[in-house]
């Protein structure tokens, strides 16, 4: 059992928003699998279909997307939300998108009734025009939606940082500032891919964010940065798909792990994951995940 | 994996509003009821089941099969895949009765033909509104005993599938395996669900996708969050019950329809 950010997760991965999230089952399916938490699709005010497919797609060596945001809305997520918070004993985090803070606000305050947990802002989305990190690579911007948030809601507020950044602590120093319980580091990195018997963009918004084992040394760096700059939790994802990337991520100074792409090899990931975490705290003399957080500032 | 191209070969106009598309590469390593995900450059990329290792059949439904409708010998698309579970492949002597509805049929024609090789014996009814409108025909008649419906009575017994199968001794067969518009095969679960037949029976379920590879959880079937595009598309009858299958699905916003 570890808290974070006053949340108490059995174990400390977490399913990553935009996988398998859409559903209120889907979410409770990756809570039996051993999910400690559970992060819902991003949400915004309005119904949007995304963009056109191919939306996703598995590369030599990550996976390739631009869903758009796809979401029916908190109006239309609602009836998930409360499936997902009555058919699992985990933490159910809902991630939330909007294109300034009035419109994080209506969001948060509309999935409110359904009771989240936690509240995640997706200030990152690389690829979706006017939201995400149109809005989550300005420092101030970021602090006033973070701000905005986190004065109207009565439960922790994560925000969710992108790398496509100068210096991504900058941003986790404002979401900081902010008000905020924790960060979540990092978001897909953006990327393209071509086809070459055509010249084609394969995505259909052309490009889009990677995701996958490609991205993990780039998200330790920035959760080594940014645990050593912050005072709040950080949470790191990027990556992660065996018990061994998890330790690497917690010794750069994450105090949870956020598992996402890794699905596509198997739902079982998360239990998977947790067990080998204890194993190799077990194995190592630790009495619990926090004896490793930050475990590479100290040992040099 | 990325986009395979593939080059048009051949159209065949399997009825008004269908079409089979031949390409120059072959998908040897596919099992009936698996799909690829056809990509048609600059508008959309939908799933497809292959009734020929080498061909997809399509009906002109919407925006993306309508851009394929324009398509012509010699012009390629895109084809990743195959993806997700095919149906159970039969054995000697097994007897098998396949459902097939419209362009349902696809995936179970290259079925029937793999039981007539194994030495199964392989009934298949064949739905559609129309004599014009039914596809494979010939290839399921050859492969054992074809039952026709129409709609309209153009061909074979007026009226719908689940008539001839109302009919029939259900527990004669070992497997029934279906694919079609799902108010069809939702009609057929209930017959087979009342016979206590429903968990030897498989069903070839469509809903949108969106990554095709079992990631986005835009397909997930309520309420066990099963990924149609992972898990399916194909699922034992068993898995159906008191799901949201012939109930309602979701949309590409992931609203309710």
């Amino acid at each position: 059992m570890i808290t974070l950010t006053g949340l108490k997760l059995k174990n400390p991965t977490i399913l990553a928003a935009g996988i398998m999230g859409t559903t209120g089952a889907s979410l409770v399916r990756m809570a039996n699998e051993g999910a400690g938490a559970v992060v819902t699709k991003s949400i915004g005010a309005e119904p949007k279909e995304g963009h056109p497919n191919p939306s996703m797609i598995q590369l030599e060596c990550g996976f390739l997307n631009a869903m758009g945001l796809p979401n029916p809305s908190y109006d239309g997520f609602l009836q998930e939300l409360e499936f997902a918070k009555n058919g699992s004993s985990v933490p159910v985090i809902a991630s939330i998108f909007g294109g300034d803070a009035d419109e994080f606000l209506r969001v948060a305050e509309g999935l409110s009734p359904a009771k989240p947990d936690a509240f995640e802002l997706n200030v990152s989305c690389p690829h979706a025009e006017g939201y995400g990190a149109m809005i989550g690579t300005d420092p101030y911007v970021v602090e006033e939606i973070t701000r905005a948030v986190c004065d109207s809601v009565d439960v922790p507020v994560w925000v969710k940082l992108t790398p496509n950044v100068t210096d991504i602590v900058a941003i986790g120093e404002a979401a900081e500032r902010g008000g905020a319980d924790g960060v979540v580091a990092i978001n897909t990195v953006r990327a393209m891919a071509i086809d070459i018997a055509t010249g084609y963009p394969i995505l259909g918004n052309r490009f889009g964010g990677l995701s996958g084992s490609a991205i993990r040394p780039i998200a330790v760096k920035c959760v080594y940065d940014l645990y050593a700059a912050l005072d709040i939790p950080v949470i790191g994802v990027g990556g992660v798909s065996g018990w061994q990337d998890a330790v690497e991520m917690i010794m750069a100074g994450a105090s949870a792990v956020q598992i996402g792409s890794a699905v596509s090899g198997g739902v079982g990931v998360f239990g998977t994951i947790a067990d080998g975490i204890d194993k190799y705290l077990d194995e190592n003399g630790y009495t619990g995940v926090e004896g490793i957080i930050g475990l590479a500032h100290e040992v040099i | 994996m990325r986009p395979i191209n593939v080059t048009i070969t051949k159209i065949v106009e399997e009825s008004p509003s269908t079409r089979t598309f031949f390409f120059d590469k072959s998908f040897d390593s596919a099992k009936p009821g698996q799909f690829v995900m056809a990509w048609i450059r600059g508008v959309d990329e939908i799933p497809m089941t292959l009734p020929y290792n080498n061909a997809i059949t399509v009906q002109k439904v919407g925006d993306a099969t309508s851009a394929l409708f324009d398509l012509d010998v010699g012009d390629s698309i895109g084809i990743r895949g195959p993806f997700g579970n095919g149906f159970t492949l039969p054995q000697k002597n097994e007897n098998i009765l396949l459902i097939a509805g419209g362009v349902g049929s696809a995936p179970l024609v290259p079925l029937a033909e793999y039981g007539m090789r194994a030495g199964s014996d392989v009934t298949t009814i064949l739905g559609a509104r129309s004599a014009d409108e039914l596809i494979f025909a010939d290839r399921f008649r050859a492969a054992g005993v074809l039952h026709i419906t129409t709609d309209d009575g153009s061909e074979g017994r007026g009226g719908f599938v689940t008539d001839v199968l109302n009919e029939i001794d259900i527990s004669e067969y070992d497997r029934i395996c279906t694919c079609g518009p799902e108010i069809m095969m939702a009609r057929v679960f209930g017959i087979l669900h009342d016979a206590g037949a429903h968990g030897q029976a498989e069903f070839s379920l469509h809903r949108y996708f969106k990554c095709g590879i079992g990631v986005c959880g835009a397909c997930c079937m309520d309420p066990h969050g099963l990924r149609v595009c992972k898990d399916g598309p194909v699922f034992n009858g068993e898995l159906l019950v008191d799901s949201e299958f012939g109930e309602y699905k979701r949309g590409g916003s992931g609203v309710r329809v």
